[in-house]
């Protein structure tokens, strides 16, 4: 300001003159502003309708949103909390209270280390499936949503038919016959088994499809082809970087749908060292139950939350992504 | 007769204008498409037309395998453990999923109001059930329900009430809240991206018209909303039908034999072909299932999310 007004003492005095009257009318129309704002505040209040890019707040909303939260955060808490005890004052404290001792590290040491460190085993399993069977998914769903999206190819009606039907087949009508094939392949019992199924994500494409029609416009991709380039270099350098944002919201859905399978699992996998997180986790927790069973609930739990703290991690970083992404497939009317 | 070929000459010559100016066939988008496409058949296609193969067949003690055609199918219909299994899934989609999707549909007008304090905690907050798995949900919420070391126990200690969260009765409602607290943000946030989508420029000519917020939302926001109820309605009564995770997990944390090998359909044709060696029984099952999934979720709006998809 005071940098302004000395830079100004230089210019000829008309300048000045102007300078005052812009300020002078800069003022008046912010007043004009603030009295239309409160204008519309009052009528606001009367009316009982928010300004959509100014609204009051609600603080009974509020307290009614916050109840629906804690329901869906406590558990969160709950399993940080419990996380945090001994096998012993699990069963023995207050659920939503700490125990005698702060056993979380001790916790960890020992999910990493019980059973000769199977666990890590089992994460290390679960990164592969994510990696290459929600990466493939990914891969899958970008070019098969970008055909649907920008040609008309033969045969894209039919594609469209199977896709949807294909949504409402239980995943058991799959699997019974899935894992017969497997067996019959010899593909069950190896990771295979495990990512070639999670190839396939109806949903990734539904996005992708709606996600190419929109970002990538037909005009830009006519544009390269009459100055000669060829369909994949065309994909490559024009539509992938306008389709990153849609490519981030899909990953993340197949990763979650990755990362999160149980039954594929359960009936493709026998052996322990194949196992991901969630099959391992589940068989941790039914030891309690087996005759003779040493009961390890402080492991499973502390195993829970490590297993879930990469998908936390990743959802609240990416929070643009799968909101935006998500947007982006409602926008389809 | 004459006029009769006329017609005719004239039909044919326009259906090959027609297909003159539909250009020749555009392969171009296969490109793209095949590698989505072999996948997609060898794991869906592929196993589903073998499911529908097997289902003709029975394996017997004696003889082999043997065609008995419809037979399974007929011996499904007699089946009293089936239907209960699936009267079982009706009962609970019918009762969680208004719930479900109403909480769901009022989180997102709460937020899209832009009313909240903290909007931004309350859409993470909402959506965050999402990203945990099923095993982990299922297992967290068990630990909860639990009697004797859970957080149900502590309370029933401390009031000294009994409730009991695993009783035969309450059972369908706790795996019915397990669901609830699982896939409530994922459906809000699918309302909520289509409320999003309404121009703002609507609210305004709303607001100079003199319309109250309740007049909004029923005339702007509601009317948007149906686009989207329609799919998540449908992958809910799709999901709830092959209800499997969460009571196949709480199996054995439920004392006594609350949760029967055929508690839900897809429990059923998992232990019949697993543990039970009647893979051609649970594939006729698994068939007959799909069908009435699919019955119902065309019934209910298929329809409306085909137009969508257009």
């Amino acid at each position: 300001m005071t940098a302004a007004t000395t830079s100004t003492t230089l210019t000829p005095a008309e300048l000045k003159a102007h300078e005052h009257a812009a300020k002078a009318a800069e003022k008046a129309r912010q007043k004009r502003v603030a009295k239309d704002e409160a204008a519309e505040r009052r009528r606001a209040q009367k009316s009982g309708f928010a300004n959509v890019n100014n609204p009051r707040r609600s603080v009974l909303m509020t307290i009614l949103c916050a109840i629906f939260a804690v329901y869906c955060l406590f558990p969160f808490v709950y399993l940080m909390i419990n996380a945090t005890k001994t096998q012993a004052d699990f069963t023995s404290t207050f659920g939503l209270g700490f125990g005698h001792t702060f056993a979380l590290w001790d916790n960890i040491v020992t999910v990493f280390t019980y059973h000769n460190g199977i666990f890590g085993r089992w994460l290390v399993n679960t990164l592969i499936y994510v990696v290459v069977g929600a990466g493939g998914a990914t891969l899958l769903a970008i070019m098969g949503g970008y055909a649907l999206a920008k040609f008309r190819f033969p045969g894209r009606k039919a594609v469209f038919a199977v896709i949807i039907g294909s949504i409402s087949v239980p995943g058991i009508a799959l699997a019974v016959p899935q894992f017969l094939l497997f067996a019959k392949l010899g593909l069950t019992n190896t990771p295979w088994a495990m990512i070639i199924p999670s190839l396939i994500s109806p949903f990734g494409l539904y996005l992708m499809w709606i996600f190419s029609e929109q970002a990538v416009p037909t005009e830009l991709l006519e544009a390269a082809r009459v100055d000669g380039a060829s369909e994949f270099r065309t994909f490559w350098t024009i539509s992938l970087p306008l389709l990153a944002p849609g490519i981030v919201t899909t990953a993340l859905f197949t990763i979650v749908a990755t990362w999160n399978n149980y039954f594929l699992p359960l009936i493709m996998l026998k052996d322990e060292a194949w196992y991901p997180l969630t099959i391992g986790l589940n068989q941790w927790k039914d030891q309690a139950s087996t005759a003779g069973g040493q009961a390890i609930q402080n492991l499973v739990i502390t195993g829970s939350l490590i297993t879930i703290i990469p998908l936390v991690i990743a959802f609240l970083c990416l929070q643009k992504y799968w909101q935006s992404g998500l947007a982006a497939g409602a926008v389809k009317e | 007769m004459a006029s009769n070929d006329v017609t005719a000459a004239a039909v044919s010559r326009h259906s090959s204008v027609a297909r003159v100016n539909r250009h020749k066939a555009d392969w171009r988008g296969w490109k793209f498409m095949w590698p989505f496409a072999v996948v997609f058949v060898f794991v869906f296609i592929i196993p589903i037309v073998y499911a529908i193969y097997i289902s003709f067949f029975k394996k017997q003690m004696i003889g082999g395998t043997r065609f008995v055609g419809l037979g399974n199918y007929a011996a499904l219909m007699h089946d009293q453990q089936f239907w209960s299994s699936v009267g079982r899934v009706a009962l609970f989609t019918v009762v969680q999923v208004p719930i479900m999707l109403f909480l769901a549909a009022a989180m997102a007008l709460a937020i899209d109001s832009m009313k909240l304090h903290g909007t931004k905690f309350f859409r993470i907050a909402t959506f965050l059930p999402y990203a945990v798995p099923a095993v982990v949900s299922t297992l967290i919420w068990g630990f909860v329900y639990g009697a004797k070391y859970g957080l149900v126990g502590s309370l029933n200690d401390l009031l000294g009430t009994n409730i009991d969260m695993f009783d035969p009765n309450v059972l369908l409602a706790s795996i019915g809240n397990i669901n609830t607290w699982e896939f409530t943000g994922y459906n809000m946030l699918i309302f909520y991206s289509s409320l999003s989508t309404i121009p703002h420029s609507l609210y305004e000519a709303a607001s100079i018209d003199g319309a109250s917020e309740w007049q909004i939302v029923k005339s702007i926001k509601l009317p948007e909303l149906r686009g989207s109820l329609a799919i998540t309605v449908i992958f809910s009564i799709i999901g709830s039908f092959q209800l499997f995770n969460e009571p196949s997990i709480l199996q054995s944390m439920v004392p006594g034999n609350a949760i029967t090998t055929y508690y839900t359909p897809n429990m059923y044709a998992y232990n019949l072909s697993f543990s039970g060696n009647q893979a051609n029984y649970a594939a006729a099952l698994a068939i007959v299932m799909a069908i009435i999934t699919m019955a119902i979720a065309y019934a209910v709006q298929l329809r409306s999310m085909k137009e969508q998809m257009k």
